[in-house]
């Protein structure tokens, strides 16, 4: 959760990727395999991988990896599944992920998580039908001395009032697309 | 390398100190308020001021007061330290020019002496904050690695394994087993591959500590699986780090590679016959990944999903071999054991629970941050003393602790210790560490609620109670919360959090209700105010069946 929405460098929605950059993202994955040896255990590593160089799952990738690690790919689909933080939609323009750990929670992040969602149109977890934000929220960033805090566009922001959520996320929603 | 090389090596890096040594603190939340830029510029100023010869700007990790970030201590010579808080980028020419004298101007300064650090006391943490985690000379300048020489030169397995039995330690995970009993158990199995694995899956939300020890001083962690790792036999380890821990995995694989390249990990370290590697492994966002039998497959590259004990990981782990399972802070404990010994460890702390705790702090209090305290110590004297009571206009309520695991502690309760029996007693868990305070705005079913919302999703729907359990007992306090649940569903709430209590498959869902039914013990009142027929608000509605 905290990577998907928050660090991971990932196409955006729409954006279609050439032939050649397809390429070089394989052979990275390819490259990650053979460090391993090819062992099946490295799924999960292969995995974060791969969705570093995509910034996403695509079912040709996970079936690459699956031929790669010669695993069956219902093996490779049902662990990408399993684990929050691998993502098979493209990301939005902009990210938002709300931390609502405990500290966060008592500290508001639930007021803060909707004023994000009124003034996006966007739901937790889901990416805008016009690809311009993806909203998501984390359990708990650990770093809980900041509560409440949130990740706008991969930064982290700590001691968030509701007038500087406002103030963000507006300035997403009111200067148009960058 | 031998001793003397790891001696001859702490000394140079102990010669080359500066008269004024300023520690920028860059653990994470540090990092997120922009302590890299303040970093930048004390550099920058000292190279500039030529002041380099007496000043050096060293990058550590936690210094605890995580709420007053970005931190910097300043330590000079013949002059006390001196912690600046909440710095800006701005003020740190002026603090660099300070340079060990009186403190800089306009720079605000935390009190070094105020309870919230003069109470605490480190053994985990004794060096955090001190040593440079991205420089593994300076961590052997602090001592790292020396305990792991001591065992493997003067002392056999069977003594090392003798030592930790014999200091009461126990399981900082949250349970608490003891440890030396679980390393005798691995160490009694026959000779042959075994492994030995470090639980840094810290997914409790409203918890860091491990996330700081990692962060702050990673050898300590590797010093600690590698002692070990040759008290039970095992040649291989894993260091299973949440992926939301982007900075702990980077510090973690390059301290790593550095005890690799000097020869502190891999084969016959300190030229004895021990040989011992160190992998790391990146968890994805699975809660239920900190249950053991969950995070051996995991590791294994499956979904993490937990199966039925015995056997334990003790017995048959990874790859059906013997495994050893411990968490971060109890590896972290080792070093300081083996070089004290057990007497010592085992003369801090109470009876049944020995040693110190740290807790990550946070929630309705005045300074929150990173706390290590001697076991025993009370909850009033951690909140109020040490977290300096509550902010202004507010009444603390509660303390909850052990995350979705654990429950709440009423204010009333709070001259109970720290301790695993007192706070199990009371329905909750010492739990890995986190202590979120409540003040008289936060509603007890709405933390009931959202507990059980986080049990739900992480789930990993392998056993019926668990899976559709949460999903009942979730609808249940949401029906509370909303104000729409007769007075009988309470009881068919308590009902059902016994069945998953005692039906589930494994920790996740066996402490699943303690939330709910903490909260239902002490803040009954709370659950009862909400129902319908109560306060003179109608009768029982045909919605609320």
């Amino acid at each position: 959760m905290f990577r998907t929405a928050g660090t991971t460098r990932s196409p955006r929605a729409g954006a279609v990727a050439s032939p050649g950059e397809d390429a070089a993202r394989f052979e990275v994955i390819d490259l990650e395999m053979k460090r391993h040896r090819f062992r099946q255990d490295a799924l999960i590593e292969v995995l974060h991988v791969a969705q570093e160089a995509f910034g996403l799952l695509r079912d040709d990738v996970l079936l690459h990896i699956a031929r790669g690690l010669e695993l069956p790919p219902s093996r490779v689909f049902g662990v990408a599944t399993f684990y929050h933080l691998f993502t098979f939609a493209p990301r939005g323009e902009h990210s938002c992920t709300v931390c609502t750990g405990t500290a966060c929670f008592v500290k508001g992040a639930e007021r803060l998580l909707a004023i994000v969602e009124e003034l996006t149109g966007g739901r937790a977890g889901e990416t805008t039908p016009d690809g311009r934000f993806s909203l998501a929220t984390t359990r708990c960033t650990g770093s809980c001395g900041l509560a409440p805090l949130a990740i706008f566009d991969g930064e982290v922001v700590g001691h968030l009032s509701e007038e500087e959520v406002a103030r963000r996320v507006g300035g997403w929603t009111g200067h148009g697309s960058e | 390398m031998d001793l003397n090389d790891l001696i001859a090596l702490a000394d140079r890096e102990r010669a080359d100190r500066a008269p004024v040594e300023l520690g920028v603190c860059l653990a994470a939340s540090c990092q997120y308020s922009g302590a890299e830029q303040i970093c930048r510029s004390l550099s920058e100023t000292v190279v500039a001021g030529g002041l380099a010869g007496r000043v050096r700007v060293r990058k550590v990790g936690c210094l605890r007061l995580c709420s007053e970030g970005p931190l910097v201590r300043a330590e000079g010579e013949g002059t006390p330290p001196v912690l600046y808080r909440k710095v800006t980028a701005e003020q740190a020419p002026a603090i660099a020019r300070a340079a060990g004298g009186a403190p800089a101007d306009g720079v605000a300064t935390a009190d070094l002496n105020a309870p919230f650090f003069s109470m605490q006391r480190s053994i985990v943490l004794e060096n955090t904050g001190r040593v440079e985690p991205e420089r593994i000379e300076s961590a052997i300048a602090a001592g790292a690695y020396r305990s792991l020489s001591l065992a493997l030169h003067e002392m056999s397995p069977e003594a090392v394994v003798d030592e930790i039995t014999r200091s009461g330690l126990r399981g900082r995970g949250g349970a608490g087993y003891p440890t030396g009993l679980k390393w005798a158990t691995v160490a009694k199995m026959p000779p042959g591959q075994k492994y030995v694995v470090c639980n840094a899956d810290e997914g409790d939300p409203g918890a860091f500590m491990d996330r700081s020890v990692l962060e702050s001083d990673p050898h300590r962690v590797i010093e600690g699986m590698a002692i070990a790792a040759f008290a039970v036999g095992a040649d291989q380890g894993f260091i299973y780090v949440r992926g939301e821990y982007p900075l702990a995995i980077e510090r973690l694989d390059t301290a790593i590679r550095q005890a690799r390249r000097l020869g502190l990990i891999g084969s016959d370290i300190f030229e004895s016959p021990f040989d011992f590697r160190v992998d790391l492994r990146i968890g994805a966002g699975a809660f239920v990944c900190g249950e053991e039998t969950a995070l051996l497959q995991s590791i294994e590259g499956r979904r993490g999903q937990p199966r039925p004990r015995p056997p334990y990981p003790a017995e048959s782990g990874l790859w059906g071999c013997p495994t050893l399972i411990n968490n971060v802070e109890t590896f972290a404990n080792v070093p300081a054991i083996i070089r004290e010994g057990a007497d010592w460890f085992a003369g801090i702390g109470t009876q049944g629970s020995k040693g110190t705790k740290v807790f990550a702090l946070a929630g309705k209090v005045r300074n929150t941050g990173l706390v290590e305290v001697p076991m025993g110590m009370t909850l009033r004297a951690i909140v109020e003393s040490i977290g300096g009571g509550p902010p202004e206009g507010s009444t603390i309520k509660a303390v909850q602790t052990g995350g979705p695991s654990g429950g709440c502690i009423p204010s009333d309760l709070f001259d109970t210790p720290v301790e695993y029996e007192a706070l199990k007693a009371l329905g909750s868990i010492m739990g890995s560490g986190g202590m979120i305070v409540m003040d008289q705005h936060d509603d007890m079913v709405a933390l009931a609620r959202y507990f059980m919302g986080f049990c739900m999703d992480e789930s990993c729907g392998k056993c019926v109670p668990c899976r559709s359990g949460t999903v009942q007992l979730y609808r249940m306090l949401d029906r509370i919360e909303r104000g729409v649940a007769a007075p009988e569903e309470l009881e068919r709430l308590e009902a059902l959090c016994d069945m998953v209590k005692h039906a589930s498959l494994c920790g996740l869902g066996q402490a699943a209700p303690n939330p709910v039914l903490s909260t239902l013990r002490f803040f009954r009142h709370e659950y009862e105010a909400k129902l319908i027929g109560k306060n003179g608000e109608g009768t029982h509605s045909p919605i609320a069946r």
